[in-house]
């Protein structure tokens, strides 16, 4: 039962998009079709199930205040968690890197179409803010921090299908000359996390 | 009749295109149509005529309001005088309420209609006879006590923020009446929850214990609930000014249904959904709200309205027919379930609805990807 709150929770209420407002640059741009959308929103995923995990291994065992009594009771005093932003950053970026060769050798196609906000996912604050919330939150096992990337990048690849299911739809709208293209993205966005209030304080 | 025309006509002389007053053009028309039948000619090729035009439907729905709003102007009277324990008749409770509900009609069509007005001159398009609607819904869901000015700001940002930044009637994303109560809901938290707003004048009431929280606001903070079931779904109850009475909203739905102007997959969906979570959560039932029967659920709160008038706006609902049945399932589902989880927003279904007009064009998407792929298929089938 833990792990389905931990996992709805992630999914909607700790909306990566319209709780924390992360991810917004790729969640802007490239939220023009549903069909783009969906490929870096399973990027997105991806990239987050799997880092997560990770980081909190190498959080774990290499960076915390103590993490490395493993090797010996000389190095129990050693606090590495300076080190975590740097690192949590290079798995990151290998893991976007494993992610931009798969898309590029199955899916062409989408990888022409979103260019270069795939490499760009690893820059994606969503991304690192994932790994940062996981230290935050002082997981008790890896399996928790698993469930929590899924979650989180299930949060962000909704929001991005549904935005671009509404920009799709607005083509036909008479939007104001000035506010056209990101202006109104920003309106939208805005009114979906009114929408997505609805899960504000729901304590699971 | 002939005399207005010919005064509409008289006056039209100035708006003719060339003349002083061309800009405002749409503002006369505006009267003009709401006036008389418009009689434009179609110029070219070959049209489909139906009398039901963005008018016609429109007045359509202000009339299955009205026995709703009716019944609600007496609820804000009876509960008044039920609140302060005078005796009342049936004409002292509506003339009471009258006087709490027609000036926040009548702000509402005001600031809404201006601003309508305001963009149909500056951008030149015709005013739409949408905020019809969305003019009276806006009170209809506010609490009775809520102060004028904050039923101005909200109508203000519904209409601007909501609807004419996308173009106005018709291309707008979320219901913009919805939208108004949400921006109320979050703007001004107490104004719009806790005892003393859902009966008119509780405060100043010489009695003590005020007992007026809404029901599903009272189980939320653990205590009994001493409305009987034919009470709830009368709508003899504190609540907002119209979705006390399951009752009128309901033959408001029958009107709605008959005319073929709301759908009616949406408003069955959207009850079958609120059953099911109801039915869900009483096979649990831990606390009060969970063990709340479920059919006690659909009667109470602003679900039967909120089904019935705000998933079922034509414009922000999923427009494919297998993504309404989705669509109003989803509502009643996360309905309860909201109402139930959430412990700050008891009146979940408003929140339901916001979000679902966000999911609806995705609904649609995902129900036109799979009749594609299906048809291929069948294509793919004939010709092998």
């Amino acid at each position: 039962m833990d792990y389905v709150n931990l996992f709805v929770k992630s999914i909607f209420i700790e909306n990566m998009v319209f709780a924390y407002f992360f991810g917004m640059c790729s969640y802007l741009a490239v939220s023009k079709t549903v069909k783009t959308a969906v490929g870096l929103g399973a990027a997105v995923i991806f990239v987050l199930a799997i880092t997560v995990p990770i980081n909190f291994l190498l959080d774990e065992y290499v960076l915390q205040p103590g993490a490395l009594k493993w090797l010996g009771a000389e190095y129990a005093e050693i606090d590495l968690s300076f080190l975590s932003f740097i690192m949590f950053i290079a798995v990151i970026a290998s893991m976007v890197q494993l992610v931009e060769m798969i898309v590029e050798k199955f899916a062409p196609a989408l990888y022409g179409a979103l260019g270069i906000f795939l490499p760009l996912i690893a820059v994606n604050c969503a991304i690192l803010g994932g790994s940062l919330f996981m230290q935050q939150k002082d997981f008790g096992g890896v399996s928790e921090s698993l469930v929590y990337g899924l979650g989180s990048g299930i949060g962000w690849f909704l929001a991005i299908v549904a935005i671009a299911a509404i920009r799709e739809k607005i083509a036909y709208s008479n939007v104001p000359a000035p506010l056209k293209g990101l202006g109104i993205t920003f309106i939208i966005t805005g009114l979906m996390a009114l929408g997505f209030m609805s899960f504000m304080g729901i304590k699971l | 009749m002939n005399f207005l025309r010919k005064q509409l006509d008289k006056a039209g002389e100035n708006f003719k295109p060339g003349s002083k007053f061309e800009k405002f053009a749409p503002a006369l028309n505006a009267f003009d149509t709401f006036l008389f039948v418009p009689n434009h000619t179609t110029k070219k090729g070959a049209h489909i005529r139906d009398a039901i035009d963005l008018k016609r439907t429109m007045i359509t729905v202000v009339i299955a309001l009205l026995p709703a709003l009716i019944y609600g102007i007496y609820n804000a009277g009876a509960q008044h005088f039920g609140q302060t324990g005078e005796a009342f008749t049936f004409m002292d409770a509506f003339i009471h309420g009258s006087w709490k509900i027609v000036p926040m009609i009548a702000v509402s069509y005001i600031v809404g209609l201006s601003i309508e007005f305001a963009f149909a001159v500056y951008r030149g398009h015709e005013v739409n006879e949408g905020y019809l609607v969305t003019g009276l819904l806006i009170p209809m869901i506010m609490p009775v006590d809520i102060p004028l000015w904050m039923v101005a700001v909200s109508t203000a940002f519904a209409v601007v923020i909501g609807k004419e930044a996308f173009g106005g009637t018709g291309m707008n994303i979320l219901n913009p009446a919805l939208t108004a109560r949400a921006f109320a809901f979050f703007a001004y938290p107490t104004y719009m929850s806790g005892n003393e707003v859902w009966v008119s004048e509780a405060s100043a009431s010489k009695v003590d214990a005020i007992t007026g929280e809404t029901i599903l606001g009272s189980l939320a903070s653990g205590n009994e609930v001493s409305y009987s079931f034919m009470d709830m779904f009368n709508g003899a109850i504190p609540g907002s000014i119209a979705e006390t009475s399951t009752l009128w909203i309901l033959v408001g739905a029958a009107i709605l249904i008959f005319t073929g102007i709301g759908s009616w997959r949406i408003i069955v969906s959207g009850f079958v959904g609120a059953a099911v979570m109801g039915l869900i959560f009483n096979a649990f039932s831990v606390n009060a709200l969970m063990a709340f029967d479920w059919s006690n659920h659909l009667v109470v709160g602003g679900l039967a309205f909120g089904v019935v008038f705000m998933a079922t706006d034509p414009v922000s609902a999923a427009q494919t027919t297998k993504g309404k049945w989705i669509y109003g399932f989803l509502i009643g589902f996360f309905g309860i379930m909201i109402r139930v989880f959430n412990p700050a927003y008891p009146e979940g279904i408003m929140l339901a609805i916001l979000l679902f007009n966000v999911f609806a064009p995705t609904i649609d998407h995902y129900v036109i990807q799979a009749n594609i792929k299906r048809r291929k298929k069948r294509l793919a089938a004939v010709q092998a």
